[in-house]
């Protein structure tokens, strides 16, 4: 009787223990604050050629600011294709990581669902000021009037990559700088056996990022004034249109390149298989790959005509991440003299120069690293012809469903099916359907 | 196992009460009260954990698809406003994009998990009844057989995708470069070629389990049967239609039942194979619905999605299951 008795209580014990400790995981959504003061959690996006580079990069600075300040930072180097769930996981469970890296395109998005700490002014001066940064960043930081949902961290452009072997093979002397003189360059390049231009056909945001400024240079918004999506436009068909025409009519991108998504183009113009790519900072990339820097060039994207600059004369958006602070952090202080410290001027030069990006701070960029003629291009892309893809609350869902509208039409063309303006505004039509209703 | 005991427990109250418990002195009471609850007691913490585990989550899930959880309230779960059956409506609205292509997924789910389904249970039975009969290296053969069911499975579909690429794939090297069976070099991961990649991956990995099953069946038929059927003159083929396959019916009935709510479920295969933008030939609907609740960061129309097909496959459960006792006991009968 009395082992029956014992176990009993021993089974209604475990029962009770188990039941209050899985319930105890619970949430809670009130602002940050500071109960863990010694340690931060920080997640990174994956800027280099791969998740252990980043932490070769990263953790000496972490050590650093260890050193300093008495806080143990917690690394973890998320994946593109992984980032955006993670964070809107943590923002549903409200356990997430302290300090965070965003692409800057999705500051609007995530900033409406008020996950992030907004950068007023009282919180900009605790790391030195708003002015400390370059304008055309803190322009993709959130919806406009409001406080920015995060702090610019990396600035990137695209450029054109070309291969100078390739070009001088097929007695091109200049890169092209309209898209006709792309496409008849790409003729003599195909006469030598190359292929012409790499593209990711089947990564959802970089369809976008070229997209938009083909919708620019077309005079095409996907937004109207009052932020409802208008995807369906004429010139924003023309745009799409002509993007993916690059594969379908004028043959330039390879059709292997529409199932591409794992940066496979950027490979196969490191192993000089194509002559031209439009990416971002990709210097880095390159070298990790073997490619040595004489063996290319780089020069501003193209335009439809004429040089770039603003209006139609757009040729990149305005890429680059962001660093934010998760609003549920328990270490608030701490998030903050983190952020001062990676926005500090020395912080900026090591990264970026780790990174082949630009600074988005001002007097990081004095440094002789960031005037090279490589990055002179980048960065008077930057200042001159870029524009900051729409800072709307439904930015990510834009990406996402037109990005897959751009993957679709390109398996099309790689299928040998024809792309006309109606099949691109069907595609487009159906994207826009998909989007949340207001 | 629970069914019996409770069964056992139920019944005991009622016989000892109406016996008069309190009249038979004060300790007897305590003993059937201890004998009695002891079972419950024991399994109390079983069933609070199957209740944390299993009920919760989808009771939660079933409380967010009547709410309209946006990217505007994800972050306070509780001041979402109630969105009634709107997300219910929207989903099954089929003239409407999204319930149309709601539609448009679960067709292709069906129609890819009757294949696949189909195709495991034969190719694992045929290769069950193979194997049947004992000869050198069939411990070998039988082992390998079973490397695609223990193979971690985005171990097992990347190295597919590797071998589907255009570019330097091996299906294309062999199909185009070697046998020169296409004109030119298919896409495999993007088109309508990726349902074939699709229900190719999938069989590869499934049929493991039914070959397991059917091989684990297989023991119990007697030999005898065999035997007397082969005296009897009746050749290979009658021996698997008249013997082998009537005597796998109990265990074929609960396989093809597993193996259908496993492939109409399956995410990992698809997700690994094309990303998060499934091309349509190959939209399952169980991507089809992390995808819609990540395209528009609605979570409420995601789990009305879910609660949908839930109670699909209970339907299909229940009717399976009913229609194959009822054979059952008529067979027994």
């Amino acid at each position: 009787m009395r082992s029956i008795r014992a176990a009993a209580v021993g089974a209604v014990t475990l029962s009770l223990a188990l039941a209050a400790s899985a319930c105890g995981g619970g949430s809670s959504t009130g602002g940050g604050s500071n109960d863990s003061p010694k340690t931060l959690t920080y997640w990174a996006s994956n800027q280099g050629a791969s998740i252990e580079a980043d932490k070769k990069v990263l953790q000496p600075e972490l050590d650093k600011f260890e050193k300093r300040y008495g806080i143990k930072v917690k690394l973890e180097v998320v994946p593109w294709s992984d980032l955006l769930n993670r964070i809107l996981t943590a923002t549903t469970s409200g356990q997430g990581p302290d300090v965070l890296n965003i692409g800057n395109t999705w500051s609007a998005s995530l900033q409406a669902t008020g996950a992030l700490l907004p950068w007023d002014a009282r919180n900009f001066d605790r790391i030195g000021g708003k002015d400390r940064f370059v304008d055309s960043a803190l322009g993709s930081t959130g919806a406009e009037g409001e406080d920015p949902a995060a702090v610019p961290l990396y600035s990137m452009a695209y450029a054109l990559y070309y291969n100078k072997q390739i070009f001088a093979d097929a007695g091109i002397s200049k890169p092209p700088a309209t898209w006709d003189e792309l496409v008849a360059d790409g003729k003599r390049i195909r006469a030598k056996g190359k292929q012409v231009l790499g593209a990711e056909g089947s990564n959802v945001s970089e369809n976008i990022h070229h997209v938009f400024v083909f919708a620019k240079q077309h005079g095409a918004d996907f937004f109207t004034a009052d932020g409802k999506p208008d995807f369906t436009n004429e010139r924003a068909v023309a745009a799409v249109r002509q993007y993916v025409d690059l594969m379908a009519k004028d043959k330039v991108i390879p059709q292997g390149n529409a199932e591409y998504a794992q940066n496979q183009s950027v490979s196969d113009f490191a192993k000089g298989k194509t002559a031209m790519l439009l990416w971002q900072s990709a210097s880095a990339n390159l070298k990790s790959q073997g490619m040595s820097e004489d063996a290319y060039g780089i020069a501003p994207v193209p335009v439809r005509s004429g040089t770039p600059g603003t209006g139609t004369q757009v040729n990149s958006m305005v890429a680059g991440i962001n660093l934010a602070v998760f609003k549920n952090t328990h270490n608030l202080d701490g998030a903050t003299k983190f952020v001062k410290f990676m926005t500090s001027d020395e912080e900026q030069g090591i990264l970026n120069k780790a990174y082949s990006s630009i600074p988005p701070v001002k007097n990081a960029q004095s440094d002789a690293a960031f005037n090279t003629p490589a990055n002179a291009v980048l960065k008077n892309t930057l200042a001159t012809s870029a524009a900051a893809l729409p800072q709307v609350a439904d930015e990510s869902q834009f990406e996402t469903t037109v990005g897959t509208a751009v993957k679709e039409l390109f398996a099309d063309a790689a299928a040998g099916r024809a792309v006309t303006t109606e099949s691109v505004k069907a595609r487009l039509l159906k994207a826009q359907q998909q989007m949340p209703a207001k | 196992m629970a069914t019996t005991v409770t069964a056992k427990a139920g019944a005991r109250p009622v016989r000892t009460g109406s016996s008069g418990g309190p009249v038979r002195g004060p300790r007897r009471p305590t003993g059937w009260l201890r004998r009695v609850s002891l079972p419950y007691l024991l399994l109390l913490p079983a069933l609070l954990l199957e209740l944390l585990v299993h009920l919760v989550p989808m009771v939660i899930g079933v409380a967010m698809s009547f709410k309209e959880l946006t990217q505007f309230y994800i972050r306070d779960w509780g001041a979402a406003p109630w969105a009634g059956f709107g997300n219910y409506r929207m989903s099954v609205e089929f003239d409407a994009p999204v319930g149309e292509a709601l539609l448009h997924s679960f067709l292709v789910t069906v129609a890819f998990t009757l294949l696949s389904v189909g195709l495991c249970w034969l190719v694992g039975t045929a290769a069950a009844i193979c194997m049947q009969d004992t000869f050198r290296g069939r411990g070998l053969l039988r082992a390998l057989f079973l490397v695609p069911y223990a193979l971690p499975v985005y171990a097992a579909v990347i190295t597919w995708v590797f071998m589907f690429q255009h570019d330097n794939g091996l299906v294309n090297h062999v199909l185009h470069d070697q046998l020169h069976l296409t004109g030119k070099p298919s896409f495999w991961l993007i088109g309508d070629n990726s349902f074939f990649a699709l229900l190719t991956v999938s069989v590869w990995k499934g049929w493991p389990f039914a070959f397991l099953i059917v091989m684990a069946g297989l023991q119990n038929v007697p030999r005898e049967l065999y035997e007397a059927a082969a005296l009897d003159g009746a050749g290979t083929w009658q021996q698997i239609r008249r013997i082998t396959l009537p005597s796998l019916r109990p265990v074929n009935q609960v396989l093809v039942l597993v193996l259908f709510l496993w492939t109409f479920n399956d995410f990992n295969t698809p997700y690994v194979l094309f990303g998060r933008a499934a091309p349509e030939a190959a939209d399952l609907v169980s991507v089809h619905i992390y995808q819609a609740s990540f395209v528009s960061w609605n979570f409420g129309t995601g789990s009305a999605m879910s609660v949908l097909l839930l109670l699909f496959l209970l339907a299909v459960t229940g009717v399976y299951l009913a229609l194959t006792s009822r054979g059952r006991r008529t067979a027994d009968a």
